[in-house]
């Protein structure tokens, strides 16, 4: 009994260490710096990625808006380090919470609604974020971009950034497999498996829903952010509604309520385009696609899917 | 009295469900809330567990008045429920389900469950011993760590018992915890009611199956088209000609 209990604890831990292992070891495999950039890119994907699994894998709530969050999160550190000259380490966190209290104020309201609702709004959210940062040009560039200075002095190449992008990559999943493995991680999935009943245990719905989302936001800035000191320079492509979709379909096709299947989504969907530049055109429809697919051949997504068909040929019942 | 509603009133557009109903139900007792199809016995539920706004009246949890209160505050407070239509969270485990309800008991701030700090894990561990417990009570143990979906009926019936009661409630609402079980299971319904009752917390059930009712409740409220027709002891109130008339119709009574 304590031995199947310690086990079982262990196991929130499992798809962090093999997370872990696999970042440590995939330098190895990566043979020059394009490599290392597909690399970084999917970590910058990944980590939105498994804030947006927190919101809509766990809790149950669909947001089409969270590259709004991503594009505020990168062109907020930007200007702050371009325009007003911030030290990229001081800018980052600042645009982070400012995104935060950007997902709060917006979300109160919205949350309190039930049904489609938050989908709706953040889909007005994320369009009205892209065609901001498009039209501001004095502060944003407008659609031709801006240039974003680097992180530090110190820090250049693809090399230094694939450990920087992969350490924030670990400390998300970690963040995230703690909160989902705690009275309030439950607290989100009983919102997603019924929210009278959840009302029924005294769990305070809007509340619960407003906090993970305000997380969610959170993290996709951190990725804006990263991403736009990485790249050196930013469009508002990145906080276009094609984005949003791209990272909805990455957590849906990588797995709901699986933070690996989060970083699976993201690897595999960032990758392929990478792979298939004839299919450059056809993103888009790539993309359909693949969420079409999904839904009718594996409805739980890969890293579930894999897990089940794992644990079906160990013989143990899941 | 543990609980008292004071002129409960609630009503759909034109439809009144519910209309000036007074009640009280006191500690440690098995009460029953009857009466036909329709006559306003689980919006009576809803209205003590919160999901329902009344429209008149208030409900009293011991001093404290209830009525507008969201329905999380109604658990807070300490009343639990289960669901005539099944509310179960599909998406977790058995024992994962017992030790959601475990939620107003526990208390994790965000900066605690991020750093995962040592009491909170301290405090998971006593979450999943005392969620086994009720698993073992409710004869659910061999399932624990099933998904709740693969569960038979019956035994989400008691999975959903066993989660009302890992809040450590003082009153429990059980609605129709029977429908649509067979005898055997209505038994062990049965017998975990009167287990739950002697342990001192309250219940109050909804229920049609007329021999549990009168098996195991010393007190019984009889509902008619939103109005409260009777109030007593089982035998009594089975034997008032209204109540008779209620489930029988005029005709049987007067013949």
């Amino acid at each position: 009994m304590d031995c199947s209990a310690a086990a079982r604890l262990n196991g929130s831990r499992k798809p962090l260490l093999l997370l872990a292992a696999l970042v440590a070891a995939l330098p190895l495999a990566l043979p020059n710096n394009y490599t290392y950039e597909i690399a970084i890119l999917v970590g910058l994907n990944a980590i939105a990625c498994v804030g947006l699994n927190l919101l809509i894998g766990y809790a149950g709530q669909i947001s089409l808006g969270h590259a709004g969050f991503f594009g505020l999160g990168a062109y907020g550190s930007a200007i702050l380090a371009a325009r007003y000259g911030w030290p990229a380490l001081a800018s980052m966190p600042a645009a982070v919470v400012g995104v935060g209290v950007l997902a709060w104020a917006i979300g109160r309201p919205i949350l309190r609604l039930k049904g489609h609702a938050l989908a709706m709004a953040t889909l007005g959210f994320g369009i009205i974020v892209a065609i901001v940062l498009a039209t501001e040009d004095r502060l944003t560039g407008g659609p031709d971009g801006m240039a974003v200075p680097p992180l530090a002095a110190f820090v250049s190449g693809e090399k230094a950034w694939y450990w920087i992008v992969a350490a924030a990559l670990i400390a998300a999943v970690a963040l995230a497999q703690n909160l989902i493995d705690s009275p309030r991680g439950r607290a989100l999935r009983a919102l997603h498996g019924s929210e009278v009943a959840a009302a029924a245990l005294g769990i305070d719905a809007p509340r619960h829903k407003l906090s993970v989302f305000v997380i969610s936001a959170l993290f996709a800035a951190a990725a804006g952010a990263l991403s736009a000191h990485y790249a050196g320079f930013i469009t508002p492509g990145k906080a276009s509604f094609l984005h949003s979709i791209e990272l909805v379909t990455m957590v849906v096709f990588g797995g709901m309520a699986s933070t690996l299947g989060a970083v699976a989504g993201a690897a595999v969907l960032t990758t392929l385009p990478h792979l298939l530049t004839v299919f450059k055109d056809y993103e888009m429809v790539l993309l359909g696609a693949v969420m079409m697919l999904t839904m009718i051949f594996m409805p739980r997504g890969l890293v579930p899917t894999l897990e089940g068909v794992l644990a079906a040929a160990r013989g143990k019942p899941r | 009295m543990l609980l008292r509603a004071e002129n409960l009133g609630k009503h759909f557009g034109g439809v009144s469900a519910l209309q000036g109903v007074d009640l009280a139900f006191a500690q440690g007792a098995v009460h029953a809330v009857i009466g036909p199809n329709g006559a306003g016995k689980t919006t009576l539920l809803n209205l003590l567990s919160g999901v329902y706004r009344p429209d008149t009246g208030a409900i009293f949890l011991e001093a404290r008045n209830l009525a507008g209160s969201a329905p999380h505050q109604f658990a807070a407070a300490g009343i639990g429920r289960t669901f005539q239509n099944l509310q179960v969270f599909f998406n977790m485990s058995a024992l994962e389900n017992v030790m959601t309800g475990r939620w107003r008991l526990e208390r994790a701030g965000l900066a605690a469950t991020l750093a995962r700090a040592p009491s909170l894990a301290r405090a998971e561990r006593a979450c999943r011993a005392a969620a086994e417990r009720l698993l073992e009570e409710v004869g659910l143990a061999r399932w624990a760590d099933a998904r709740a979906d693969s569960l038979p009926y019956g035994a989400l019936k008691r999975l959903e018992i066993a989660r009302a009661l890992a809040a450590e409630p003082c009153l429990l609402l059980l609605d129709e915890p029977a429908a649509g079980l067979n005898p055997s299971e209505t038994r062990e319904i049965d017998e975990l009611i009167r287990r739950i009752a002697a342990r001192g917390t309250t219940v109050v059930l909804v229920e049609h199956n007329m021999k549990l009712v009168m098996g195991v409740a010393g007190h019984v409220v009889v509902l008619d088209y939103g109005r409260k027709l009777a109030d007593g002891e089982p035998r009594a109130v089975s034997q008032d000609p209204r109540v008779i008339e209620a489930y029988l119709g005029s005709e049987a009574c007067s013949t």
